[in-house]
This record gives C-alpha cells, structure tokens and sequence, in this order.
C-alpha cells in the first residue's frame, strides 16, 4: 500500500468552496492564475506556503458550498498531496476524486494535530501521528484507480486504451 | 439487524450481502438523465475519455427544459449538440419540449420504485417520490456513467421523517419540506438520506411527494425516499414487486435521527429572502406588498398545485399591477388542466399561463424582475439573483399561498 510522509497544515470546521476559491477568481483562465488566491479569504499567505507533497487536516464539512470543480482542482494544483478532514461535503467528495485529488475521512486527527508537524500516511489504513495510529476507512480500488490516473477523464481514458 | 429504505435499494443493486453507512460502492445506473444546460459538456468530456458508443442508449434521457424556447442567441446550440449526440449513440427518448425533466422522468414512466438512477441537477432528488434511489451528479461524471453504466457512491446514513395525523386544510406538502428545512438548516442533511413515513405521508398524493423529494436537497440531502404503496404503482401503471413492496425502513433499522412531526401542528410557511431555510409563518409576514406571483416548477407545478390554486381564484380577480404567471410543469399536465377547466379559471382571474419548462425558476425568461421588487413563487430556490436582479426579493410557498397573495397583492394567509 502506497505510504507518504508530509507537513500538517490545520484548517477548521466548514471550509467552504468559497473560501478555497472566491468566486471573483473564477474568471481567471488557468488553474495556475487562480491558485495563488487558495484560501485567502481566510488565510491570504496560505497558498504561498504550501509546498509540494504538504497535507491538509481540517475538521467537519469541508469544501461545502457551491459545485464549483475549481476547489479541488487548486487544492491539487497547490501541491497538496491530500486532505484529511472529520467530513466532507458530498459535491466536493466526489469533485476531488474525479479531479484526481485524495480524500480521507478521520474522525479524531483533528482535534490532535498540530500545525507544522509531519505524519506518515498509509492509504487505505492510516495515519501515524507522534506514534499514535488514526484508522482510515479503505477506499476501493476504482476510485484509488481514478485517484492515481489524475482524475475521472484521464482514468477513462485508460480504461479506454487511449492513454 | 434491519435496514433503510437506501441500505435496502444498494443492497438489491450491487447484490452485496450486507450495507452500511459510510461504505464505498458501485451501482448499476438503472436510468439517467441529462438536460439541455450540460448536454453539451456532457459530450465533450464524454469523447474526450474515449469512448465510442453508450452502455445502453435505452437507459439514457435527453430533456430539453431550461432553454425552451430559446431566450437567448446561444441557446439553440445546446439543441442542435443534444440532438446531434442523441443521433449519433442512438439515444431515441429525447423531450424536446414536453415539460421538465424531473416532472417527466416519472411521469413518462422512467423511474420505477428501487431503482438507482442520477441526473446531472441537483433537483434529481425528486423521484424519490416513487422510492427510488435518485441523485445529482457533475457532467464529468455523467460522461462516464454514459460510457460504464456505473457510478461509486457512498451508501448514506438516514434520517427518519415520521408525520402522523391530519394536516389543516391550508396546509400543503410544500408547507412541511419548508419547515423541515427550516428545522435542519440547509447543511442538516449533507450526505445523508432523508426517509418520510407515517399516516401523513401515506395520505398523501404522489405529486405531494413529489414536491417534498424535490427540495431534500435544500437542506444537502443525497435522497429523499418515500416507500411505494398502492398510490404509487397507480401512478407508475406497475403491480409492485416483492422486492419494491419490501421498501420500508425496517423496525430495527439503524437511523442517524428519527423527527417526529404532528400533521396537526403545520402552518402555512414561507422561505423568505434569501435562504431557503429562513422559514417564518406567513401570518408573520402578511402585508408586505408584492409585485408578482409564479405558480409553477418540478416543485409545484403539478395538477394538484394547479387545482389548489384555481381554487383560491374561482371567480376572482388578480390584484391590479400583479403579475401571477403560472407554468405547468409537463405538456400533459397542462392538457389535463385545460380538459378539468383549471386553465380557464385561472385565465379569468388574470393569469399568465406559459409554455411548460424550468420558465422563471431558472431565472432566464418568463417574469425575470427588477431591483426592489418581491415575488411569492413555489419554486425551491430564493438564493440571491434566481430570478433577475439580486435585489430582487423572492418568498418561497404553497401554491395555495401564492394563489392567495396574487389576489391581495400582498402576503396574506389563504382562507
């Protein structure tokens, strides 16, 4: 099972798909442009920080609001290798599986994490934090598959014999 | 240990012997459906992933409902991809104008009770009315169903609606999925499936489930499930199966939370300006001047809802300056309101009847307003901007309750 350390940033309950993108940066063309406005009605500094393979651990209900697939798209694009959150809206669960961005479920890590340190994840089972064990509820193979071909049109696109 | 209403139709889909809450799994589509708004996109990224031909043309349905008739320059071209796709797969049930789609997926006998079945709108909820499992879905992933058949969902936990008793003769069912918003907030059922059951329910029409399915997802429900009676096979034209008439949450069910609601305690609500779970009785609101009345929409533009209302309006006439615009929500609704007489009362008191479609709900054409004004609409949305301005003010209710301001001009309480 594929196993990865990373850097802890700790963002609360019910980050919202406007706080991940305001809507006046939708217009922006690319991914790239938006991506340097990621959180910054909360956190302005905060995408310039993220480093590549830097995970996010948040509370309840996060990327709730609009449908918008701009959300996980700079979440991924920022770098961030995934996000660990007590719950997820239901659009953005599956937005950011399709976009190819890893999500996990965990219902304690939160309210032990603290910013800045590093935890060693193994998909599908779960999270060592300073010699504690968070059980990850197991994804199924299709959507690891979905996740590692960088999204639902590329993981058709294998499956298709294109790619 | 027993099983909801959800657990029961994943089970009988994926055949696995045992569900429970929070555990991944692919189902079978048993139908979809793609309006005119996303077709094209659909399309695109159904070609961009390589596939060659659809996993059954048969289980696929194309409704043209936002943009009929065009409003706008660009609208047409959604027609011409829609039907140039539908040609070129073999899709052959294709409405071009026959009404909105959440009103026709049933109505045209597309859904049946225990089926899976997504959409790419969120309003997709609403056939849980007739106990099927139905949801809203992206274009991307509407593409690879088109292409797979399947889809991996989250098997939700359930929340248990349970109403008893006699609803007062003011009140509608678009009165109790309101204060049920209202009482979870808008996020209070994210992720979760909203099951309805008790002797309210029961006495209810398939068209009054159909208006409480429709807005579950008001407060961030993946599904709202009603189990199929006897009504519902009526209205499926369908003996139920074993398999269907087993749709009850059982006794021994897990449920996330069972609310109980006396029909009795109901009033006439409405959402107010400008969330949907912002609920106040309309006594509380009576006299606040209004410029516009719409009955209609996959909320509230059925038979009944229309009946409702010409009953408020026999022989009554629409307050001066008061536009009161009325959409059937299907061309055979509208034929069926023609043929009792309920088009012609509503047109002596003053209506506007339109075409059927999505009209003023989507906020494209048919009675958009301007900066200060107010309107009572049955829709299921009021969020800023949804029918023209975002200064326009919009107060969600029963079609009895519309009826009724539309003839004082105002926000008042129907008799």
């Amino acid at each position: 099972m594929e196993t990865f350390t990373g850097k802890v940033w700790v963002l609360g309950d019910d980050i919202d798909t406007d706080i991940i993108i305001p809507t006046e940066y939708l217009a922006l063309k690319t991914i790239d442009e938006m991506k340097q406005y990621g959180f910054s009605p909360l956190r302005p500094e905060l995408a310039g920080l993220i480093k590549e393979g830097d995970i996010i651990v948040a509370g309840k209900n996060f990327g709730c609001g609009s449908s918008r697939e701009q959300a996980p798209e700079i979440i991924k694009a920022l770098g961030v290798k995934c996000v660990i959150a007590k719950s997820f809206a239901r659009i953005f669960f599956r937005n950011s599986i399709n976009n190819g961005l890893l999500l996990m479920e965990q219902p304690d890590l939160y309210d032990d994490m603290t910013e800045g340190d590093v935890i060693k994840v193994t998909v599908n089972e779960h999270v060592e934090y300073q010699g504690r064990f968070y059980q990850i509820a197991s994804l199924p193979q299709n959507l690891v598959d979905i996740i590692s071909a960088g999204g639902l049109v590329k993981a058709m696109r294998k499956r298709n014999g294109l790619d | 240990m027993g099983y909801t209403i959800i657990e029961k139709i994943i089970r009988n889909n994926t055949g696995a012997q045992t569900v429970k809450p929070g555990d991944i799994v692919t189902v079978k589509a048993d139908r979809v459906m793609i309006h005119d708004i996303f077709i094209p996109f659909v399309a695109d990224k159904f070609e961009e992933m390589g596939f060659k031909k659809l996993w059954d043309p048969d289980k696929a349905v194309l409704i043209y409902d936002h943009l009929v008739p065009a409003s706008q320059l660009d609208d047409t071209r959604h027609f011409r991809i829609g039907d140039a796709f539908a040609a070129k797969y073999g899709m052959k049930h294709v409405h071009r104008s026959d009404g909105i789609c959440h009103q026709l997926m049933t109505e045209a006998g597309y859904v049946k009770p225990g089926d899976v079945v997504f959409g790419t709108d969120s309003h997709t909820t609403t056939y849980g009315c007739v106990g099927a499992f139905s949801s809203g879905i992206g274009y991307t992933e509407m593409a690879s169903i088109l292409g797979t058949g399947t889809m991996w969902i989250k098997v939700p936990e359930t929340i248990k609606v349970v109403i008893e008793g006699k609803l007062p003769d003011d009140v509608m069912s678009k009165d109790i999925i309101l204060r049920l918003i209202g009482d979870l907030g808008a996020d209070g059922a994210t992720y979760l499936a909203l099951e309805f059951t008790g002797s309210t329910v029961e006495e209810m029409s398939v068209s009054s489930r159909m208006t409480i399915a429709n807005m579950a997802v008001e407060a961030g429900a993946k599904c709202a499930l009603f189990t199929p009676d006897e009504k519902t096979a009526e209205y499926c034209e369908i003996q139920l199966s074993e398999f269907q008439k087993s749709l009850t949450g059982d006794e021994d069910g897990v449920y996330k939370k069972v609310i109980r609601y006396r029909a009795e305690d109901f009033v006439p609500v409405m959402a107010c300006p400008s969330q949907v779970d912002k609920i106040k009785p309309v006594s509380e609101l009576e006299g606040i001047a209004i410029d516009q009345v719409f009955i209609g929409s996959c909320t509230n533009g059925r038979l009944e809802d229309l009946a409702a209302a010409a009953g408020v309006l026999k022989d009554k006439k629409v307050a001066d300056y008061v536009k009161l615009i009325v959409t059937p929500a299907s061309r055979k609704i509208y034929q069926e309101a023609m043929e009792q007489g309920i088009m012609e009362i509503l047109s002596e008191a003053g209506a506007i009847i339109t075409h059927p479609g999505c009209g003023l709900c989507c906020g494209r054409t048919g009675g958009i307003l301007s900066d200060g004004e107010r309107v009572v609409a049955t829709n299921n949305r009021n969020f800023l901007g949804r029918m023209g301005t975002s200064k326009v003010e919009i107060y969600l209710a029963s079609p009895k309750t519309a009826a009724a301001c539309a003839l004082a001009g105002r926000i008042v309480s129907a008799e």
